[in-house]
């Protein structure tokens, strides 16, 4: 105990003179801030960028996707039984006539939809109750991170398949808020590690030592600091809540006829991967496509973000500028199993 | 030393032979963000066997990374030329495993931060036989190696050696880490060490420890000794030959008493004159280097000096000047087309000495006297009491259990501490890590009613405070952080920084909008500046607009946490004499805590000095520093090196014996007794008084008291 | 430590018995078994329904089945199916089923991914790094049916080049199987090859992600500087002393890694048709049999425990500084 207490300090007292191979000072006059490098550095990451308009294609196409063709999800073309792409049917038809293209950028379109929502409805929550255990600590932390452990203890593709029979027949908003009810706890605990990060930091200090109210300080200082990687998070929560969509859906435990999502016709389209591929492979390549290029576009911002992981730099040896999001990452990890973290964050209690 | 000479060759060799490291021309790069930063600059210098050569340089001078080219540990994208001979092989070009048979057994390296150096899931003994026999293979045993690393744990002062060489890196204090890692270093009898910033990340009386290992190591090595600083107090005392490092290149050189006392570069001047010095008599003014050391990316033609050169004139500013003989000393190099002018200014003085060139650069930088608040001539009992604490009292229970907390013990952080600040004055809290100071302002500045005893504010006891009136108090007394990275919101421009306090209080906009700019400007920063962010201000400059934000309501306390210890010391001179000067014209009155006691003599009029938890000395500054009274004071004045060679080789240093006890579980009766050598000198009937009795604080002059059973003053620096 | 050990695995069964709780109630509270009986056509008879529903307790509040069950279980009851199958004679069989298929799946997925981790980390920005990057965020992003899927429609592809079936993916092993020891071995093996191989890449993927970025970690630490200026070259240190720091963080993610496992484990045994646990979930679920979904949770509870208290006791025997 009192070992850490004394790292705490003189590691505190001597944070700021640490060196590293490259020093560099700051430049004042031609110093470019923060927000222009972060920019700088992500439009130099081609693949991120790519994958960022290609998330944007998809969005537009899933909605405007009326303005290109005359069929519509629902309607059958009786003339054309699982007809290959081509023709006035793009990517072909399926057994009873309906035009896949129409299906698979409806399916899309639900299957966005759902995403968009649950990584937003999540990474808010994720950010209130991060935030409100980190800061309050005590009786609140532990109740609220025990409900976190709980909730992680079993996969929520369970406890959503098991809800399942509940929601059958009505709005499929019910499904949204399940999917968003399991997605925000790993987020959470980032969030509150970061929280008590920031929370030790000197202008948090400063502004609770003016007398700023808690609930400013949170809204005004901590949670502005962590919008970046709340930003980062809601996009790879898009990416899983999109996953879990259609996991669950592929089991008939998602969205439910007559409404479609790619799950849903990924299904519809396993049996017949070597008969009929475009069944199969185009709501499945969509699906892929999507995802990856969240992940990427979401890995592309965060790199940009972490001052360690920048190409320009590589494998610098900048120890103390570690990548705050990365060691946050395994921080949490290490912290969620009731573990000290490796840096014996002993201090903060 | 008997271990010593059992385990190490007969040190010396014939002088002969030549430099055992000779660096020529070295340069090196990075890729960077901005482009490629030019880290190494050409550069060149020799050391001999047995010589201890001492680099001096500001961050990003190119000191690291120049000593670490030569261990070759630079990153792979790191690009190197000129020449690094050891002992007339080039190193250079040479592979990993050629390089690795050099490394750790004819060079040898100490890191910076001894926290991490070592791998955590080995244990110390383990990684230092780890250095013997990879050097050793088929020669040395296991058992050899690990009786051997025992050996050197007891030679570099670590106590029963054979039980903490089986301990883990986390199981050492940070001294006792850094002790490991020099036994590591001198474990293959090498010729040459480099210790880079050995002592940074350490307390005074444990950077005073690890010196002694390292002078040890070197005496029993014999080695030459390469060490790497940014304080000229560390290397004063040690250091055959000086190198001052600037912008990757060196810009003076020579033997250490001709560049501390005739100095030829304004450069090194300048930085003479920015030290705090804890021997001054008197008050004098700092010297501060105005600007920013140069961006490394693109460097502008001239002498990288120039921009922030009282001296510069046209001709600096076409060609770099290269580094040139002085006066034809034949040891003593300057790279400075004015170092002659320089030279016939400091002829001027009576004889060479380090105050003498101090006195040049204060007339070279021009540096005005700051005067005293007017308060201050009212005598200090008649002044109104800002804070008064007494009988304070902190303790953190320690806990185990994850869901269900028990209670296994206590940290008493502060145990009852006493003092008050008058109108106009500035009380400096020392102590090294640990000794409850940080705690101490927490306590102070959340103003809830401590766990024991009082806390008044202006007056106002924090006890019978409620929302409103803490508000209120909370306007009159304000804080200033030590880092000036943190200390500032990264996504509000410092217009809405400085603005903050004032809207907390309810000040209407039209009135924030106009007292912005003259904040901006009372701190010496531009009203323009008021749209950007913090990044894009160096630290001293964020330091300045911590201060700004803390006069920003007028406050008549200021509460300092370590202002200054994150900025390099051209920089921190500036904020020092800033802090000077508002104290003269606002009448502030000061808590100014620290670690360095240099800086606490040249700002406080009081000082409070403590150790795990308690007020060991206070009183007046001159008094304090000159005759302190407590042996810990003694102590930690003693071991602060000073700037001035010829005064610190003739200094006699009270080395403290081993680490803090831990705070929860203070020793009985006097806390300082399981170090004090005053104590050990005792006979066993007086010891017992220490052992049994807590020294109460004893008034041992005017405006002096310490509590000691044996205080008698003694003069250490 | 032993202390902490114990502690942690109270935390670990309470968490467990929460969680099964929920689930029971969850379901209790969603399923309706007399729904579907009442849609059976011919409608069974009232008498019929009614003595289901004492059969299956429906007639007691939700607690008081769940105590019920619960009371069971601790004896080694699991309850009956809503068919009245009794559960515990199949919950043995099929619990080997799943517990081959993750296992296997594990320790192969470990034991790549973090050997692809260091590798990508080492040569980081060098075309294996890029290769290795690319693959983990493909299969990261593609769910596991595709993958299965994608996996089938490849193996069926290669038999069908072949022009024998190498590759089965219907079941663990051919129905009616007789032959020598040696035969059935490979029969099994032949069944096997596919549905691992989709559990293994998805842990392959997860894995070396987290050892890549711990490991980068590692690289820039100063205790590897301190190794190399010791004496040790770049390779040795980078293992002797990085890997093995790099490896703590890995013990947390293990228990994380197998919430993965669980959810591709459904999917793989479903669409390769092995009668394992995830397979009975579905069914469970689909048949909404309160019952058969309580059983499977409190399967993966447990698994979920056991894999949590053998990442706390990997940490504690990496990390030197948490050995209290």
């Amino acid at each position: 105990m009192t070992t850490i207490l004394n790292e705490g300090d003189s590691a505190g007292t001597t944070g700021a003179a640490q060196g590293s191979p490259v020093d560099a000072a700051p430049d004042p006059d031609k110093g470019t801030s923060r927000g222009r490098l972060v920019l700088r550095r992500f439009v130099r990451n081609k693949a991120a960028l790519v994958c960022l308009a290609l998330i944007v294609v998809l969005y537009f196409l899933a909605f405007c996707y009326p303005l290109f063709t005359q069929w519509t999800y629902d309607q059958q073309d009786y003339t054309s039984f699982l007809v290959p792409p081509g023709g006035t049917h793009w990517f072909g038809t399926d057994k009873i006539g309906t035009d896949m293209f129409a299906q698979v950028m409806r399916g899309l379109q639900k299957s966005l939809t759902i995403g968009l929502l649950v990584g937003i409805i999540s990474t808010s929550f994720a950010a209130l109750v991060g935030t409100t255990a980190g800061y309050f600590l005590g009786w609140t932390d532990r109740s609220l991170m025990w409900i976190v452990d709980l909730l992680l203890t079993l996969p929520s593709f369970l406890i959503i398949a098991i809800c399942s029979p509940a929601f059958r027949g009505k709005t499929w908003l019910i499904f949204v808020g399940l999917l968003a009810v399991f997605q925000w706890m790993i987020t959470a605990r980032i969030v509150r590690g970061m929280t008590l990060t920031l929370k030790e930091r000197e202008f948090v200090k400063a502004a609770k030592f003016m007398g700023q109210p808690a609930r400013r300080i949170i809204f005004k200082h901590i949670l502005p600091n962590m919008a970046s990687l709340l930003i980062i998070d809601a996009t790879i929560n898009v990416g899983s809540a999109v996953l879990a969509e259609t996991s669950l859906s592929f089991f008939g435990f998602g969205v439910q006829p007559p409404d479609v999502s790619l799950g849903t016709l990924i299904s519809d389209g396993t049996e017949s991967t070597l008969t009929y591929p475009w069944l199969f492979f185009i709501p499945a390549g969509f699906l892929v496509l999507f995802v990856l290029s969240v992940n990427f576009a979401g890995d592309g911002l965060r790199d940009a973000l972490d001052p360690s992981s920048t190409k320009g730099r590589r494998k610098e040896s900048k120890r103390k500028a570690l990548g705050e999001l990365r060691k946050a990452k395994f921080d949490v990890q290490t912290e969620r199993r009731g573990m000290p973290a490796p840096q014996g964050e002993g201090k903060h209690r | 030393m008997t271990a010593a000479d059992t385990l190490f060759e007969p040190a010396g060799g014939s002088s002969d032979v030549g430099p055992v490291l000779e660096v020529s021309d070295l340069a090196v790069s990075f890729p960077s963000e901005s482009g490629r930063v030019q880290a190494v600059r050409g550069l060149s210098y020799q050391v001999s066997p047995g010589e201890v050569l001492g680099i001096v340089g500001e961050s990003g001078s190119g000191k690291s990374v120049s000593s670490l080219a030569v261990m070759g540990l630079l990153p792979s994208q790191a690009r190197i030329s000129g020449s690094i001979k050891f002992q007339g092989r080039e190193l250079i070009g040479l592979s990993d495993d050629q390089l690795s048979k050099i490394r750790g057994r004819k060079i040898s390296m100490v890191f910076q931060d001894p926290l991490s150096a070592l791998t955590p899931v080995y244990t110390v003994g383990d990684q230092i036989a780890e250095g013997l026999l990879v050097h050793g293979k088929g020669r040395v045993t296991k058992q050899a190696a690990a009786k051997r690393s025992v050996e050197l744990l007891d030679l570099v002062g670590i106590p029963n050696a054979a039980e903490r060489a089986k301990a883990f890196p986390h199981e050492f204090s940070g001294g006792m880490r850094q002790r490991a890692v020099i036994a590591l270093a001198i474990a293959n009898d090498p010729d040459l060490i480099i210790a880079d910033e050995p002592t940074t990340a350490l307390d005074v009386t444990v950077q005073a420890q690890v010196l002694e290992v390292l002078k040890t190591a070197q005496e029993v090595t014999g080695a030459g000794i390469v060490i790497i600083t940014h304080d000229l107090g560390v290397v004063a005392g040690f250091a055959d030959r000086l190198m001052v490092m600037y912008a990757g290149k060196a810009v003076e050189t020579g033997h250490v008493d001709e560049v501390y006392q005739r100095p030829r570069m304004p450069y090194t001047l300048g930085l003479l004159g920015s030290i705090p010095r804890v021997d001054a008599d008197e008050k004098q003014p700092l010297v501060p280097i105005e600007g920013q050391p140069p961006s490394l990316v693109d460097l502008p033609q001239g002498c990288p000096f120039a921009p922030r050169c009282p001296m510069a004139v046209d001709a600096c500013l076409t060609d770099e000047p290269p580094l040139s003989e002085v006066d034809n000393s034949g040891d003593h190099y300057a790279a400075c087309i004015r170092s002659d002018e320089l030279g016939a200014v400091e002829v001027q003085a009576d004889e060479a000495s380090v105050a003498a060139a101090v006195d040049v650069a204060a007339e070279v930088f021009g540096v005005e006297v700051i005067g005293e608040p007017e308060v201050a001539r009212i005598p200090r009992d008649q002044r109104t009491v800002v804070l008064d604490v007494r009988d304070m009292v902190k303790e953190y229970p320690v806990t185990k259990g994850v869901v269900f907390k028990r209670r296994i013990g206590t940290v008493h952080a502060v145990d009852g501490i006493t003092f008050d600040i008058r109108e106009g004055e500035t009380l400096g809290v020392v102590g090294e890590s640990g000794c409850g100071k940080t705690t101490t302002l927490m306590e102070i500045l959340g103003l809830e009613k401590p766990m024991r005893g009082e806390i008044s504010v202006l007056g106002q006891n924090v006890s019978a405070l409620n929302g409103r009136s803490r508000k209120a108090v909370r306007r009159d007394m304000q804080v200033v952080f030590q880092d000036p990275m943190a200390s500032l919101d990264p996504r509000m421009p410092i217009g809405d920084v400085i603005a903050e306090p004032m809207q907390v209080h309810g000040i209407d906009k039209e009135q924030i909008a106009k007292r912005i700019p003259e904040l901006l400007k009372l701190v010496g920063l531009r009203r323009e500046h008021a749209d950007r962010y913090p990044a894009e201000f160096s630290g001293g400059q964020r330091q300045r607009i911590g201060i700004a934000r803390a006069l920003a309501l007028e406050p008549k306390l200021v509460v300092l946490d370590e202002p200054v210890s994150a900025l390099d010391v051209s920089i921190q001179a500036g904020v020092i004499n800033l802090l000077d000067e508002l104290k003269a014209k606002l009448g502030l009155s000061y808590l100014f805590v620290a670690h360095d006691l240099s800086v606490v003599r040249h700002i406080a009029d009081r000082v409070a000095v403590m150790y795990l938890g308690k007020i060991v000395e206070i009183g007046d500054v001159d008094s304090v520093f000159s005759s302190p009274q407590h042996p810990y004071t003694q102590a930690l004045l003693s071991a602060i090196p000073i700037p001035d060679p010829i005064k610190e080789r003739a200094r006699e240093r009270i080395i403290l014996t081993g680490d803090l006890p831990s705070p929860a579980n203070p020793p009985s009766g006097c806390r300082f007794r399981t170090r004090c050598f005053l104590h050990a000198s005792l006979p066993p009937e007086k010891q017992s008084k220490c052992i049994e009795v807590e020294p109460p604080r004893a008034v041992q002059a005017p405006d002096h008291e310490a509590a000691c059973h044996y205080a008698e003053p003694r003069q250490v620096v | 430590m032993t202390g902490f050990l114990l502690r942690r695995l109270v935390n670990y069964v309470v968490l467990a018995l929460v969680a099964t709780f929920l689930a029971f109630t969850l379901a209790s509270v969603t399923f309706d078994p007399i729904g579907v009986l009442q849609q059976r056509n011919p409608p069974p008879p009232a008498a019929t329904i009614d003595a289901k529903r004492h059969d299956l307790h429906l007639d007691q509040p939700i607690p008081e089945r769940f105590v019920t069950w619960m009371g069971g279980v601790v004896k080694g009851d699991f309850g009956q199916t809503i068919a009245n199958r009794p559960i515990t004679e199949e919950l043995g069989r099929r619990a080997g089923v799943s517990l081959r298929l993750f296992l296997l799946g594990i320790t192969l997925g470990i034991t790549l991914g973090v050997l692809l981790g260091v590798i990508s980390a080492i040569r980081q920005y060098k075309f294996s790094d890029y290769f290795a990057t690319i693959f983990s965020f493909v299969v990261l992003s593609t769910p596991v049916f595709v993958i299965a899927t994608l996996l089938k429609t490849g193996a069926q592809s290669i038999n069908n080049s072949i022009g024998s079936n190498v590759l089965l993916f219907t079941g663990e092993t051919t129905p009616g199987f007789s032959g020598s020891w040696g035969a059935a071995l490979v029969d099994r093996l032949q069944h096997m090859i596919v549905p691992t191989l989709t559990i293994v890449l998805s842990q392959v993927a997860y894995y070396s992600r987290y050892q890549r970025s711990a490991m980068l970690d590692v690289l820039g630490s100063d205790f590897l500087r301190t190794a190399q200026a010791k004496g040790l070259t770049r390779r040795k240190a980078l293992f002797k002393h990085g890997l093995r720091t790099a490896l703590i963080p890995m013990a947390t993610l293990f228990a994380f890694g197998f919430g993965l496992l669980i959810v591709g484990g459904t999917f793989t045994e479903r669409i390769f048709s092995w009668f394992g646990m995830g397979d009975w979930l579905i069914t469970g679920i689909q048949n909404q049999d309160t019952n058969i979904t309580a059983t499977v949770t409190l399967f993966i509870a447990v698994c979920v425990l056991v894999s949590g208290w053998l990442a706390d006791v990997l940490y504690a025997a990496l990390d030197p500084r948490i050995r209290i």
